[in-house]
């Protein structure tokens, strides 16, 4: 199985590869250091809430409350910032994070409570937390002036060339892939998504693990909210409308499986950088307006495409390796092929 | 609109041209109209309708209700517009309302039209999101007795007494011409970025733009090309980077759309382009005041929506007061703005727009 995973991993990046290396060929630019921070950083907040959709979808849920999050907090940012204009970052990011993990937490117990699908809940807060947004803003909009000059920068500064946001976007990355697949918890939440009954018969909480796994959704959410203001300067009250299904594509293209237990987060990652990275192509191409966003779907259908067709390839592969292993009867030669195949 | 429609978010960029005229359209309706429940405190005899005589030397009514209806309620650009007309209306002495959908869609301001004409709402200022679909609600609140004014966004000259126009688009477009000649020096490439392909407003500038560069003394300037970043933050970040990627030889872009402007300046002012490439276009001081700062644009321009909605207001009150129909030729006087006269189609034009830079960015609130 960890075979297969990586392997689908690879099929989007391929995918992407293929895609830089064609815009590349007609734009040489397309590969200059500037370029490449400019997808970086426009990737970033995609990531972080990408991220943080894998941790619900692999569960078998969705939260599409993410976008509403995300305009909440960056509002909430905002106002922070215009109400207390040296409040140091760290706070700033922890009360964003606070705030998201809150939203989280409300759609964790309503689903707990309620009993209904994530899909319902969710998309009842995305209602609920854009009004409470639009009624909090009341037509107030956030200005790059209102944002003192050190958040500014942090949207914008780079590390040895790299920028900070992706910087964070990475560590995130990191930290809960990292949990998801070699923890405890983080395994309980793929068991929960293949098979809720078998994980609660096996004794896993699985209401505790779902509303957890809001929580740190919502929690990530309110990050990018914080980076979208550093990195917008503007906020207002309809910031992140729509959001939410980008982060679903982003997710799905990146091989997470929609009906949970399978998926990783690095390949929702991957799934956010390739979409964004078509964006930036589609620009530099300049494609046709009018047909862009059919180009966008097209472009995704096709990734999905080639990540399928990758995927049974491997899987008959697989099935007749076996098969000729079991024909062999070659336990030690199968037993020492399968720790090469996960090595990779 | 600036902006189009496409998304909910920060629609309140350019787009607010349109919105007066609807507010006039309103003004004259209501004045028009006598019959209402509220009558018995207003003097009947006051209300001409766009059919009737006008009278100049009329005294405006201190007893006018004048109702705001945005295109949406939480839109920071309407909400300035809305304030000046409350300024003007408190200058008149009449009653001011806001009222308006929270979503800019097509039919959203239908319920609001009719509830303001329950009320009996002498003038309604309206900034149509649709030109046709808040038509039939219009006529019942004119035969109610409202006059109707637009603002921004008109709606068909049929709905409406007045329509008080930003700026004509050959203003706008003038001007965002003359703005990025002088920034870069009246030779080079220059690019357009734009809203969605298909906003209305965007591409008649856009044409009138075009026009305007073909004049002998823009000999030197070429428009390589337009790009449309929808009025989406992260999509006006990749078109302005796509730009740059395209024409290395890129000398300035025009973007005629807040959120454009504002996502460029953004990009522009974190880039190694920033002070390289010039920056222009339609946006708000409050948006922009940073980047004017900076140095990342040197100046934009932007008609003042608080003047919008004053004007607004003075000429729906100048309907309902009978000082004009609403017919081409009339005059009549809004506040400190002065003199205005009614042209074609009930057509009222604020002004050309106002230029914002560094010496006068500070000195505006919206």
């Amino acid at each position: 199985m960890t075979a297969l995973r990586a392997r689908r991993e690879l099929g989007v990046l391929l995918a992407l590869a293929l895609l830089v290396a064609f815009t590349a060929a007609d734009n040489s630019r397309f590969l200059s250091s500037q370029s490449i921070r400019d997808v970086l950083l426009s990737a970033s907040i995609l990531v972080v809430l990408a991220v943080g959709q894998t941790v619900v979808v692999v569960t078998r849920n969705i939260d599409l409350s993410v976008g509403s999050v995300l305009g909440l907090t960056a509002f909430a940012t905002g106002k922070l910032f215009v109400a207390a204009p040296g409040t140091p970052l760290v706070v700033a990011v922890l009360a964003g994070v606070g705030l998201g993990a809150l939203c989280g937490a409300l759609n964790g117990a309503l689903i707990a409570a309620a009993r209904v699908p994530a899909l319902v809940i969710t998309l009842g807060t995305l209602y609920v937390l854009r009004g409470v947004d639009h009624s909090w803003a009341s037509g107030e909009q956030i200005n790059a002036a209102d944002l003192p000059r050190s958040f500014l920068d942090f949207g914008t500064a780079t590390v040895l060339g790299v920028p900070v946001l992706a910087l964070v976007a990475a560590a995130v990355l990191l930290v809960v892939a990292t949990w998801l697949g070699s923890y405890r918890v983080g395994r309980e939440l793929y068991a929960i998504g293949s098979e809720p009954a078998a994980a609660r018969l096996s004794g896993i909480p699985v209401g505790a693990r779902v509303f957890l796994a809001f929580v740190v959704s919502g929690a990530l959410a309110g990050l990018a909210g914080v980076l979208h203001a550093a990195r917008y300067g503007t906020v207002d009250a309809t910031v992140g409308s729509g959001m939410e299904l980008q982060v679903v594509a982003a997710v799905v293209v990146g091989g997470v499986a929609i009906f949970g237990g399978s998926g990783t987060a690095y390949g929702a990652a991957i799934g956010a950088l390739l979409l964004t990275t078509i964006g930036s192509s589609l620009a530099v191409l300049r494609v046709d307006p009018f047909w862009q966003q059919a180009a966008v779907g097209g472009l995704i259908l096709a990734a999905i495409g080639l990540d399928r067709a990758l995927a049974a390839r491997t899987a008959r592969r697989a099935a007749a390796r076996s098969a000729a292993d079991a024909a062999a009867g070659q336990d030690a030669g199968r037993r020492g092929e399968r720790e090469a195949t996960h090595g990779s | 609109m600036l902006r189009s429609d496409r998304r909910g978010r920060r629609r309140g960029g350019a787009s607010r041209v349109g919105v007066a005229a609807v507010a006039w359209t309103a003004l004259l309706a209501t004045a028009a109209c006598g019959g209402t429940t509220r009558d018995e405190n207003a003097e009947p005899e006051d209300r001409g309708g766009p059919t009737g005589e006008a009278d100049p030397d009329a005294p405006l009514r201190d007893d006018l209700v004048v109702a705001f209806l945005p295109k949406q309620v939480n839109n920071p650009y309407f909400t300035v517009a809305d304030g000046g007309g409350e300024t003007a209306v408190g200058e008149f002495g009449g009653e001011y309302k806001e009222s308006g959908p929270t979503e800019a869609s097509a039919s959203s301001q239908v319920s609001h039209v009719n509830t303001l004409s329950q009320q009996g709402t002498d003038v309604i200022a309206l900034a149509a999101n649709d030109p046709n679909a808040v038509c039939g609600a219009l006529d019942s609140a004119r035969d109610a007795g409202a006059r109707v004014v637009t603002f921004d966004s008109d709606t068909n000259p049929g709905c409406r007494d007045l329509f008080v126009n930003q700026a004509t688009a050959e203003d706008i477009a003038r001007t965002q011409v003359e703005l990025i000649a002088e920034q870069i020096g009246g030779e080079g490439e220059v690019a357009i970025l734009s809203a969605t392909p298909n906003a209305t407003n965007q591409n008649a500038w856009i044409a009138l733009m075009e026009e305007e560069l073909a004049a002998p003394e823009y000999a030197d300037i070429e428009l390589v090309t337009v790009a449309y970043g929808n009025d989406e933050d992260e999509k006006s970040f990749q078109e302005t980077q796509g730009l740059l990627r395209s024409y290395p030889d890129l000398a300035g872009i025009i973007s005629p759309t807040t959120v454009g402007l504002a996502a460029a300046a953004r990009y522009l002012s974190g880039s190694e382009f920033q002070g390289e490439v010039a920056l222009t276009g339609l946006g708000t001081p409050n948006q922009m005041r940073e980047y004017v700062h900076d140095g990342t644009v040197e100046s934009f321009a932007l008609w003042d929506p608080a003047e919008l909605g004053y004007l607004a207001a003075y000429a729906g009150a100048a309907l309902a007061s009978g000082q004009i129909t609403g017919a081409e030729g009339e005059t009549f006087t809004a506040g400190e703005l002065g003199d205005y006269t009614i042209g074609a189609d009930g057509v009222v034009v604020l002004g050309p727009p106002t230029v914002f830079e560094e010496g006068n960015v500070d000195d505006y609130d919206f």
